[in-house]
């Protein structure tokens, strides 16, 4: 493998881990959003609230890091992108600046009404911004995002039938992962109604999720033929494994068996995530940049490559006893300044 | 005149662009210093308390670690922004640079990474951890932040000192060296400077309230800790300030001309340089100030007769708009010696042996130490980079040259600043609410340390444990 493909592997391995986990963590504020009035949603988003507090930050430096190898290694692709983009781009930086902040605010609001609004926001910002990131993959996909600055449409590169489509997408798969993961969080909480809660959203997101990506593939043939062709014919076995790893998951939940649908989800999540990487490699912007026409030199790459190395070695078993920590309940209890009996009390 | 040529020629998309980079900077720097200071804050009031078997110390430690938790996550999301807007608002030098400065930017991701996973251990760990483990695994969180400004700041150094790269005819960058982008001429002051701000910031800012709490009546031994942790953090940073800070100014005479000659308002080049307070250029003439002859040339090279260049020596077009720099640079000197003899008075407090707490027109000086820090922190900004215009990176790339394209950036601008706006009330108010309740908390519990629930290492509330 030269170091070109290598940098580009490791950059899609970035973009499929922000894809799972970041993608469960915007899924779990859309069941926020959903889960009904303050009385009715209160239980399943003290879960939600709980499940994702510990790791929403860690979560999303997935996306620093791939916007940053993106902007070292693939510098061309880096300005395309971002500067045809403008617009869906500005409004997921600006959903992920509201989603945060609300989060952390949430807790710490001390009337209802407040909490409302901070609540509010979290949720809407939580299907506004994946859904402007799959709008931006769709652009790049469909070859709408030529090389230069701001040389492709500012409105059209991702206001069209794909964008919309993958941002939809994206939104679905999110609520998907994010549906799977609570039930595996209830049931190690023992609450089973919210057990068989979640059981059932996992199941209806399976379902429009799946639906949506059948039907989007009479999309992609008419608004944007060379992607549907790259999938069918390069990118097949993967989009394959994704249906029947999705087909398997909904069989499972649909018999209440959930056991394995954790990796199950995982599986169709990659599995789409690859095979649009195959679907146009070896390009970056498909149809006009290269990864090879893109490529920082040599020495950048090798010095990214230790910068890899490196974060292997000390991230990984970083994260590992975080996951760790945090699946033996030993983080809960928040140290936010709520479980002492005063402000418990109040 | 200066500011308007460079007002006048810049479109209205342009200096967007650059209020809006500007704005979201100076927005983030804030939280991060509080992200670099506060973790060694924590982590020696946590170590104090365990060492000496102080429950305050303890209860200190996890109060302010509730209060870094708040102030990462808004630092982590505004640095998020600032990651888009490197590409949303300047492509064309991530675009041509990326593969040389873009480095810089990766290592910091790795430190980040690092602390945001080690804080949230930290933090969610004060219960279910033992007491050694707990401390043990804030140390990562403090160490990343350092090598994260280590790697951020490198990148504007960079900025304002380029090399290690060729460019090509093509316009690409090859030949890239990336310890020479790592380790440029304004590395070691900048970072080392921004550092010391971090320390300066976090500590005094901290320190501040409990100096207001003492000054409205209350002072036990919560207070008294809570303010001399803190300050005396920030006082030991504050002299290596003014001497790193000598040394930056004599690298910028050295190797940025034009910003040295706007810092000081120096108009013809010559020996004999006086240093201006105040004042302003006015049709590139100084109006207005104080004037200290020879003292320019003195602190730039030890003699009157150092010649320094002036704006004489800039083409009209290359001259950053002095005025601003140069009133930015009277403002962070004049802080840093305000800051000075304020830790010298503390010095002298303290050797005396007297309490800091009866010395009122210390505490009201102490008081004002955290917003005059900030204030030097975005000072000292300004002269960096509104400094080194019209250049974005350093003789090389015009900032005019480096904007986006796409239309917009106006409207952009306009939404990120009533999103910040309220951000940033937020923010405080969620401060207000979080020391409201602990005030609550300490009256119910009149004075005392109630071990059964402030200790944060206390039995586990009735929560089964593992
Ligand atoms: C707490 C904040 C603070 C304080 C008290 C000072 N500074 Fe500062 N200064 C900064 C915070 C800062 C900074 C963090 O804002 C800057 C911007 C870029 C940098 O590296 O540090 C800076 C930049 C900066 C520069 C420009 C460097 C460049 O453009 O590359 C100079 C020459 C100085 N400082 C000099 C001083 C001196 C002589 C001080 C003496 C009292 C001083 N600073 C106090
Ligand atoms: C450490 C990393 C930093 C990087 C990589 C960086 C990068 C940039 C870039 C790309 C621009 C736009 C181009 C230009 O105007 O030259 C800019 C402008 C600016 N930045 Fe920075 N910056 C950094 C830190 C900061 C901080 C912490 C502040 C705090 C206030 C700041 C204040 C400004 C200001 C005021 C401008 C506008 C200058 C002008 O256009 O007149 N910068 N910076
Ligand atoms: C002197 C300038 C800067 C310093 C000292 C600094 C420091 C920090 C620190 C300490 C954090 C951790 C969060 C916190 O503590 O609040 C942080 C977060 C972050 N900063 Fe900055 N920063 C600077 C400028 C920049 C610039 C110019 C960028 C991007 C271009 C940037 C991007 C980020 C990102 C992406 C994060 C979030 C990391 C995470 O998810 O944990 N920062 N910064």
């Amino acid at each position: 493998m030269t170091a070109v493909q290598l940098t580009a592997v490791i950059l899609w391995l970035g973009v499929t881990v922000y894809a799972v986990f970041g993608g469960a963590d915007f899924g779990a504020g859309i069941w926020d959003l959903l889960a009904g009035g303050t009385q009715r949603g209160l239980r399943p988003r003290a879960l939600i609230a709980d499940a994702i507090a510990p790791v929403w930050e860690a979560n999303h430096t997935w996306l620093i890091f791939d916007l940053v190898i993106l902007w070292t290694a693939f510098s061309g692709a880096f300005a395309a992108i971002m500067s045809t983009l403008f617009v869906p781009l500005t409004l997921a930086g600006l959903g992920i600046v509201l989603r945060g902040s609300a989060f952390a605010f949430r807790p710490m609001a001390s009337r209802l009404r407040e909490r409302r609004l901070a609540g509010a926001v979290f949720a809407g910002s939580s299907v506004l911004t994946p859904f402007f990131l799959g709008a931006t993959a769709g652009a790049i996909a469909s070859g709408r995002v030529p090389v230069g600055n701001a040389a492709g449409g500012l409105i059209g590169s991702w206001l069209n039938p794909t964008g919309m489509l993958v941002g939809a997408l994206a939104v679905a798969t999110c609520a998907y992962l994010a549906a799977v993961f609570l039930v595996a969080d209830a049931r190690r909480r023992e609450q089973v109604d919210l057990e068989r809660y979640f059981l059932r959203r996992a199941t209806a997101a399976a379902i429009v999720a799946g639906a949506l990506a059948l039907g989007g593939i009479a999309v992609l043939r008419v608004d944007a033929p060379a992607l549907a062709d790259g999938l069918l014919r390069r990118g097949w076995p993967l989009v394959l494994v994704s249906g029947l790893c999705g087909a398997l998951a909904l069989v499972r939940l649909q018999r209440g068996t959930p056991r394995g649908t954790r990796a199950l989800a995982i599986g169709a999540v990659v599995a789409v995530v690859w095979g649009w990487g195959m679907a146009q490699y070896p390009d970056i912007l498909p149809g006009s940049l290269s990864l090879a026409q893109a490529a920082a030199p040599a020495a950048t790459l090798g010095a990214l490559q230790i910068v890899f190395i490196v974060a292997a070695l000390v991230i990984g078993p970083s994260l590992a006893l975080l996951f760790n920590l945090d699946q033996r309940s030993r983080l809960e209890g928040h140290g936010l300044g709520h479980d002492s009996p005063a402000s418990r009390g109040s | 005149m200066p500011i308007a040529t460079v007002l006048l020629a810049a479109s209205p998309e342009l200096l967007a662009a650059r209020s809006q980079m500007a704005f979201t900077l100076g927005f983030h720097i804030i939280l991060a210093c509080l992200g670099v200071g506060l973790p060694s804050i924590v982590l020696i009031a946590n170590a104090i308390g365990l060492r000496r078997n102080d429950p305050v110390a303890l209860l200190l430690a996890r109060r302010w670690s509730a209060i870094m938790a708040v102030t990462f996550a808004v630092g982590a999301v505004t640095g998020t922004v600032l990651s888009f807007e490197m590409g949303l608002l300047w492509p064309v030098l991530m675009g041509r640079f990326g593969a040389a400065f873009g480095l810089p930017f990766a290592i910091e991701g790795v430190f980040f990474f690092l602390e945001a996973i080690f804080i949230a251990i930290y933090i969610y760990g004060w219960r279910h951890l033992s007491p050694r483990a707990h401390l043990l695994s804030g140390i990562p969180v403090a160490l990343s932040g350092l090598g994260g400004t280590f790697s951020v700041v490198a990148a504007n150094a960079w900025m304002n000192q380029p090399g290690g790269y060729v460019l090509g005819p093509d316009g690409r960058v090859s030949d890239v060296a990336p310890l020479e982008v790592l380790f440029n001429r304004a590395t070691g002051y900048e970072v080392t400077h921004m550092l010391l701000a971090a320390f300066m910031v976090s500590g005094f800012l901290l320190a501040s309230t409990y100096a207001a709490g003492m000054l409205r009546g209350r002072v036990d031994h919560y207070v008294r800790l809570g303010f001399l942790i803190p300050f005396t953090f920030a006082a030991l940073a504050t002299p290596f300030q003014a001497v790193v800070g000598d040394v930056a100014a004599r690298s910028v005479f050295q190797d940025q001309p034009a910003k040295f000659a706007a810092m000081e308002l120096i108009t013809t080049s010559g020996p004999n340089q006086p240093v201006t307070i105040g004042g302003v250029l006015l049709d590139g003439r100084v109006v207005g100030g104080i004037r200290i002859p020879e003292l320019a040339s003195w602190l730039a090279g030890f003699s009157p007769s150092t010649r320094i260049s002036g704006f004489d020596a800039v083409p009209a077009a290359d001259r950053p708009p002095a005025t601003i720099v140069h009133l930015a640079w009277d403002a962070m000197l004049g802080i840093g010696t305000a800051l000075l003899a304020l830790v010298a008075w503390f010095a002298l407090l303290r050797m005396r042996r007297r309490d800091v707490a009866t010395s009122r027109w210390f505490l009201r000086a102490a008081t004002m130490a955290g917003l005059a820090s900030i204030v030097a922190l975005e000072a000292g900004w300004i002269v960096t980079e509104v400094g080194r215009q019209p250049w974005v990176v350093y003789l090389v790339l015009r900032t005019a040259d480096a904007v986006t394209r796409a239309p917009g950036v106006q409207l952009s601008y306009a939404l990120v600043v009533v999103l910040y706006s309220g951000l940033g009330l937020a923010t405080l108010l969620a401060l207000r609410t979080m020391s409201r309740r602990w005030a609550r908390e300490d009256a119910m519990s009149e004075g005392r340390v109630d071990i059964d629930w402030h200790v944060p290492y206390g039995p586990p509330d009735g929560r089964p444990d593992a």
